[in-house]
């Protein structure tokens, strides 16, 4: 991580609260996703340092998903590109996306509902498991090694993320909150250079609104982990991120501090003074 | 010890035999179910494909003979050699995962989110390709399949049990011995899917494609993974009911006597598919001991469906089946 923030050759900043932002992890550099006649993104450059929180917001139908979808592969712009750790990165398949250290959550929880939920935090870790089909079948040699590995940085998430109490529980008898909180525990498995969190706390009450924000603070502190997040609601995100791109209809309308923004002309109109009043 | 006990327990031992034989063609179905939430119409064709191909290699057998000679009037239908057993059965398994290949490449691939129904509408397309394309490559006829297993009554069984109970037991020795195979196959299926990083996957995968992706696992290949799975354990029931019977077209609807087998087991459990089996075996044997005198024979060949009818009346998801849960 060290040599790409050197290699970008640009210093980072320092935030309000004292933590030290790096250089560029990634650079979205005039994105332009369309789906048939409909332009879902137009011509959208930001950049995403090592270490921040950078939150995407804009009202609903503003292209936020899409964006997101775009850096996490599973939709391709047809304009545009994505520079990641300094190079271009070419098309590649979701999968294959994740496997360079891109994880991330869904808007509509994507967990595996049969498993339980050490089960489906240990799939966060199956690209760091490189034993071979024999080894992990006969536990024997690397794979045994690797296992107890993967399962101690598991147990340091689930502990983390303080839900021991349900870690054999099948995700699918799980309320909302804690599934939410399960399929961030299993993108973070996987020890993300990128974390992408689609809004995590759509749908939770105030309660669990706080413990969801404290954890991506906690996270971003504990583990230094670059955070990129859509929310809808404002004080959260405001709370939250180092900086915040703002969409509407598919372009951007603003970028910057959560102050910066908050006191943007066009941002107002655009989101915020409906929002607000 | 009365007779009607001991005519019984020999019906109970050919049961669980039989009942092993069953378990082996509902597991191909449970692998691909489990993985892929597709119920595949085609097993019991592979497991005939599989079983052809596999005495074709043997007896070096020209594939597409009839159709070459048809269009360049020649007159070939062998090499001239013949593969032995120990090459011929790896060579079998490279074709089942070609064929894996090709199925995720010409159908999975284009249906990709697709309700499950047509999924299943793809799978007996696929059967009735499969049929057809098995007989122009390898012919019609009856084949005797011989791979080496062992066949007719275990003398060892017989003596020990006439020691035992003064009357011996008949027991085949090719059942005795798929019984040990299927254990072998299924140990190795629970640990690949329970210990492997593939099997996690694979597990995964089924549960939730856009989740599986985000996580970094590929798709095409652990579709692959599964139908080759699958394509390996259809020739292990194709060898099996193919030494027993001969290779054969009926060979293919021996996936119908899974279908109960699957009911009671459960389409998502690997244990389930061999407890179902040995249930249905079992039942069956003893129903008609004890019914066929009373009612009349054949009871064999309907017993099974009415035990599954029961089940889906009483426990739909079947014995090991994920329980089915309403959230209102």
């Amino acid at each position: 991580m060290l040599d790409t923030q050197a290699a970008s050759g640009e210093d980072g900043y320092i935030t309000p609260d004292g933590r030290k932002i790096g250089g560029v992890a990634m650079e979205m550099r005039n994105i332009t996703l369309r789906f048939g006649g409909v332009v879902a993104i137009k011509d959208i450059s930001f950049d995403i340092r090592w270490g921040e929180i950078r939150a995407i917001i804009g009202p609903n139908g503003a292209g936020k998903s899409s964006m997101l979808n775009v850096i996490s592969g599973f939709y391709h712009p047809q304009e545009g590109e994505v520079i990641y750790k300094g190079f271009r990165r070419p098309k590649m398949r979701p999968y294959q996306v994740a496997r360079t250290g891109i994880a991330r959550t869904f808007q509509n929880i994507a967990l595996f509902e049969g498993m339980s939920v050490l089960d489906n935090i240990m799939t966060g870790r199956l690209h760091h498991m490189k034993a071979n089909l024999f080894q992990q079948a006969l536990w024997w040699g690397k794979a045994s090694r690797e296992e107890d590995e993967n399962r101690a940085q598991v147990e340091k998430i689930i502990d983390f993320l303080e839900i021991q109490h349900i870690r054999k529980t099948p995700v699918a008898r799980l309320p909302y909150g804690l599934k939410k909180r399960v399929e961030l525990a299993r993108a973070l498995a996987a020890e993300p250079s990128i974390l992408l969190l689609d809004e995590p706390m759509a749908g939770m009450n105030v309660e669990e609104k706080e413990d969801m924000c404290r954890f991506i603070l906690d996270v971003n502190d504990e583990f230094g982990t670059t955070t990129v997040l859509i929310e809808h609601d404002m004080g959260v995100v405001m709370d939250l991120s180092d900086r915040v791109v703002v969409m509407d209809y598919g372009k951007k309308i603003g970028d910057g501090t959560p102050d910066d923004v908050r006191n943007d002309e066009e941002v107002i109109k655009a989101y915020l003074g409906v929002a607000h009043e | 010890m009365p007779d009607t006990l001991l005519f019984a327990m020999e019906a109970t031992l050919n049961g669980l035999t039989a009942g092993v034989m069953y378990a082996l063609v509902a597991l191909g179905f449970v692998l691909i179910f489990k993985a892929s939430g597709i119920f595949n119409f085609a097993q019991g064709v592979m497991a005939l494909f599989a079983a052809l191909t596999l005495v074709g290699l043997q007896s070096g057998q020209i594939p597409f003979s009839h159709l070459i000679n048809a269009a360049f009037g020649t007159r070939v239908h062998h090499f001239g050699w013949n593969m032995p057993t120990f090459l011929a059965i790896p060579a079998t398994v490279l074709v089942m995962i070609g064929l894996a290949v090709l199925v995720e490449r010409f159908i999975l691939k284009h249906l990709v989110n697709q309700e499950p129904i047509i999924l299943f509408m793809a799978t007996i397309g696929l059967a009735y390709f499969l049929e057809g394309v098995g007989d122009i490559m390898w012919g019609a006829e009856v084949k005797a399949l011989d791979v080496g297993l062992p066949k007719g009554m275990s003398d060892t069984v017989d003596t020990l049990t006439y020691n035992w109970f003064g009357y011996g037991f008949y027991i085949d020795r090719l059942e005795l011995w798929a019984a040990g195979i299927a254990a072998i196959l299924v140990a190795s299926l629970t640990v690949f899917s329970q210990y492997t990083k593939q099997g996690r996957a694979l597990r995964a995968v089924a549960d939730d494609h856009q989740a599986a992706l985000s996580v970094g696992i590929s798709l095409r290949f652990i579709w692959v993974l599964t139908w080759s799975i699958a394509g390996i354990v259809a020739l292990v029931a194709g060898i099996m009911w193919g030494s027993k019977s001969g290779v054969q077209f009926s060979l293919s609807l021996i996936a119908l006597k899974a279908l109960p087998v699957l009911i009671l087991g459960g389409f998502t459990s690997i244990p389930g598919a061999i407890v179902g089996g040995l249930i249905i075996g079992v039942g069956e044997k003893l129903f008609d001991f004890f019914m066929s005198p009373i009612i009349g024979g054949a009871t064999e060949n309907w017993f099974a469906y009415m035990l599954a009818l029961v089940f889906l009346l009483f426990r739909p998801q079947g014995l090991f089946g994920e329980r089915i849960i309403e959230r209102v």
